[in-house]
C-alpha cells in the first residue's frame, strides 16, 4: 500500500495568557488508501490533527513536526500558494454542521461550481454540468431543484449531502471528515455514510474520520486512532476493537449504554494521570 | 397508581405548522418514561407543552391529577421542573452557581436557601468548592450537574428531561445518567426523558413512545424494544440505525 500521508510526531501548540498549551503533544501516524478513524473526546486533539494536516490551525499557533508530507509534499516547508492549491483540490475537509459550514448566502450549486473553478479551467456551462452530476452522486434526488437553493432551505442530511460533494468535485485523494454525520438524525447519518463510504471506495481515497463515537467509527473505518490529551494511546484495527489494551479505549467502549445490556450503574471512566503522560 | 402526567389528544400549532398532532400519553407516578424520534418529531415540543413553554392549541394536560389551563402557577413548577439540553446554554453566563441555584429558591420565596444550596450542590456530586465559580469556568460535565442541581432544588416530583446528555462526552454521559437515576431512585421522582438515542432511553425507561412527524408512532416497554418485538417500520429503522454502519 502507497503512502499518502506521513506524520511523525506532530505538535500543536496554542499560546495563551496563562502559558502555553499543548493541544496535540508527538501524534505520529501514517495513512494509505483507507479508512482511517481518529476517535477521543473533546479536549483531545483529534480535531487540531485533522486541521494541522488540512492547514488550518489558527495562525497565533505553532506547529511542529519531525516530518508532515502529503505524497512526497512537504507540508510545513510549502508556502501558503502550494498549500491553497493543494486544499480542495487534493487534500479535501468535511466539517461537523452544513449549516455553518456552508455559505449562507450562496446558493448550494454556486458553492460547488466556485470550488471547481478554483482548481480547474472549466468552463461555466461544463462547471454546472459537472456539478449536477455530483449533486446526484451523493443521492439528491433532484439536483436541478437544489442546484439554485440556499443552505437554510435543505435539512441537514441534504446540506451534508452538498458539502460532501463541494468537497468531492474537484477529485481529492484524502479526504478529512470533522464529526460529518454528528449534527445529523441517526438514520439520515447512515445514508450520509454509506455515501461517503461509496465514493471512497470507487474513488481509491484516503479518508481520515474524526469522532468522538467509537462504536461508529468502528463500524465504518479500517484502522482506528485513538487519542486521549493530546496523545495516541492506542492504535489498532477497528475489527480488533474489542481486544483493545489501553484502558481508556475500554472505558470508552464500555461506557455507553447499549440496547440489550442492562448495567446500572453504568461503568465509568476512572481517569488515570499516567495516560496523559 | 395514579398518572403523574396525563395527556390527551394534544395539539400544537406553531402559525399554520401542526407541530403536535392529537398525541396522547400517560405516565404513571414514579415512572421513567422516553420519548424517542428524529429531530422535527414532535418530543422536544410535547416536553415544552407540559412545562408551559408552548402553546397548546387544543386537547388537556393533566399533572398529578390537576387539569392545565393556559398558565401555571408557582405551584406548578415547584413539582415540574426541567433540565434542557445544552448547558452550555441553559446557564446564565455572569451568574455564579449560588446565584444560580438561589433564584428558584427566591422566587417560591424558600427561607433555609444556605442548606439548600449546600445539599443540592452535595448531590449532584459538585461540593462547595464549585459555589461561587461562573458556567464558564465549568466543564460540560459540570455544568449538566449544575442544571440538575438547580432543578432538584425545589423538590419536585416530576423532571422533565430533553435530551440531558446529548452534548455531553460519552464518558460523561455515562455519569450524568447514573447520577439522574441515583437521585430519581432516592427521591422517588417522576422522569419524562426525551432522547433520539434508544440505547439511552431503554437504559433509563421502562416505557416509552415512538414519535415521527408530530404523532405517536408506537408505544412500547423497554423490554420489548430491546426484545425488537416491534410493529411498526419506522421503529424497526430507528432500532437498525442504532447498531452502526453496515457496509452493503
Amino acid at each position: 500500500m502507497s503512502t499518502l500521508l506521513d506524520v511523525e510526531d506532530l505538535r500543536v501548540t496554542f499560546p495563551t495568557r496563562t502559558g502555553l498549551i499543548e493541544a496535540v503533544r508527538g501524534v505520529s501516524f501514517s495513512l494509505g488508501r483507507e479508512r482511517l478513524g481518529i476517535v477521543g473526546e473533546s479536549g483531545s486533539g483529534k480535531s487540531q490533527t485533522g486541521r494541522a494536516i488540512m492547514g488550518l490551525t489558527p495562525p497565533q499557533a505553532r506547529i511542529s513536526a519531525d516530518k508532515l508530507s502529503f505524497d512526497g509534499i512537504d507540508l510545513l516547508a510549502a508556502s501558503p500558494r502550494e498549500r491553497r492549491a493543494l486544499r480542495g483540490k487534493r487534500i479535501a475537509m468535511i466539517l461537523q454542521d452544513p449549516k455553518y459550514s456552508l455559505d449562507p448566502v450562496m446558493s448550494i450549486g454556486r458553492q460547488i461550481v466556485e470550488t471547481l473553478r478554483t482548481h480547474e479551467k472549466v468552463s461555466k456551462a461544463e462547471a454546472r454540468e459537472r456539478a449536477l452530476a455530483m449533486l446526484e452522486a451523493v443521492q439528491i434526488r433532484d439536483p436541478r431543484r437544489v442546484f439554485d437553493l440556499h443552505p437554510h432551505e435543505v435539512s441537514g442530511g441534504m446540506g451534508q449531502r452538498a458539502m460532501i460533494a463541494m468537497m468531492l468535485i474537484a477529485g481529492p485523494e484524502m479526504m478529512i471528515a470533522d464529526e460529518p454525520t454528528s449534527a445529523l438524525d441517526v438514520t439520515v447519518q447512515l445514508d450520509v455514510l454509506g455515501i461517503l463510504d461509496r465514493l471512497v471506495a470507487e474513488r481509491g481515497m484516503g479518508l481520515i474520520f474524526i469522532s468522538h463515537d467509537l462504536r461508529l467509527v468502528s463500524s465504518f473505518c479500517d484502522r482506528v486512532i485513538v487519542m486521549y490529551a493530546g496523545k495516541v494511546v492506542e492504535q489498532l484495527k477497528a475489527s480488533e476493537l474489542s481486544q483493545a489494551q489501553h484502558p481508556y479505549t475500554r472505558g470508552l467502549l464500555n461506557c455507553m449504554p447499549r440496547i440489550g445490556f442492562e448495567r446500572h450503574p453504568l461503568p465509568v471512566l476512572d481517569r488515570k494521570p499516567e495516560w496523559a503522560a | 397508581m395514579t398518572s403523574a402526567i396525563s395527556i390527551e389528544r394534544l395539539e400544537v400549532v406553531f402559525d399554520r405548522f401542526r407541530a403536535l398532532k392529537g398525541v396522547s400519553l400517560d405516565v404513571k407516578e414514579g415512572e421513567s418514561y422516553g420519548l424517542v424520534g428524529e429531530s422535527g418529531s414532535g418530543k422536544s415540543t410535547l416536553l415544552r407543552a407540559i412545562a408551559g413553554l408552548a402553546p397548546a392549541a387544543s386537547g388537556t394536560i393533566a399533572v398529578n391529577g390537576k387539569t392545565l389551563g393556559r398558565g401555571r402557577d408557582k405551584a406548578f413548577y415547584r413539582d415540574v421542573q426541567m433540565v434542557f439540553q445544552d448547558p452550555y446554554g441553559s446557564l446564565h453566563p455572569r451568574q455564579t452557581v449560588d446565584r444560580l441555584l438561589q433564584e428558584p429558591l427566591a422566587i417560591h420565596g424558600i427561607a433555609d436557601g444556605e442548606k439548600r444550596i449546600e445539599r443540592a450542590l452535595d448531590e449532584v456530586g459538585l461540593g462547595n468548592g464549585f459555589r461561587f465559580r461562573y458556567a464558564h469556568q465549568l466543564s460540560g460535565g459540570q455544568r449538566q450537574r449544575v442544571a440538575i442541581a438547580r432543578a432538584l432544588i425545589l423538590e419536585p416530583s416530576i423532571l422533565l428531561l430533553d435530551e440531558p446528555t446529548s452534548a455531553l462526552d460519552a464518558s460523561v454521559q455515562a455519569e450524568v445518567l447514573n447520577l439522574l437515576e441515583e437521585v430519581r431512585r432516592r427521591r422517588k421522582l417522576t422522569f419524562l426523558m426525551v432522547s433520539h438515542d434508544l440505547a439511552i432511553i431503554t437504559h433509563m425507561c421502562e416505557r416509552l413512545m415512538v414519535m415521527q412527524n408530530g404523532e405517536a408512532v408506537e408505544n412500547l416497554t423497554a423490554s420489548q424494544l430491546i426484545g425488537h418485538r416491534v410493529e411498526k417500520d419506522y421503529t424497526r429503522n430507528l432500532l437498525r440505525a442504532s447498531e452502526g454502519f453496515v457496509r452493503g
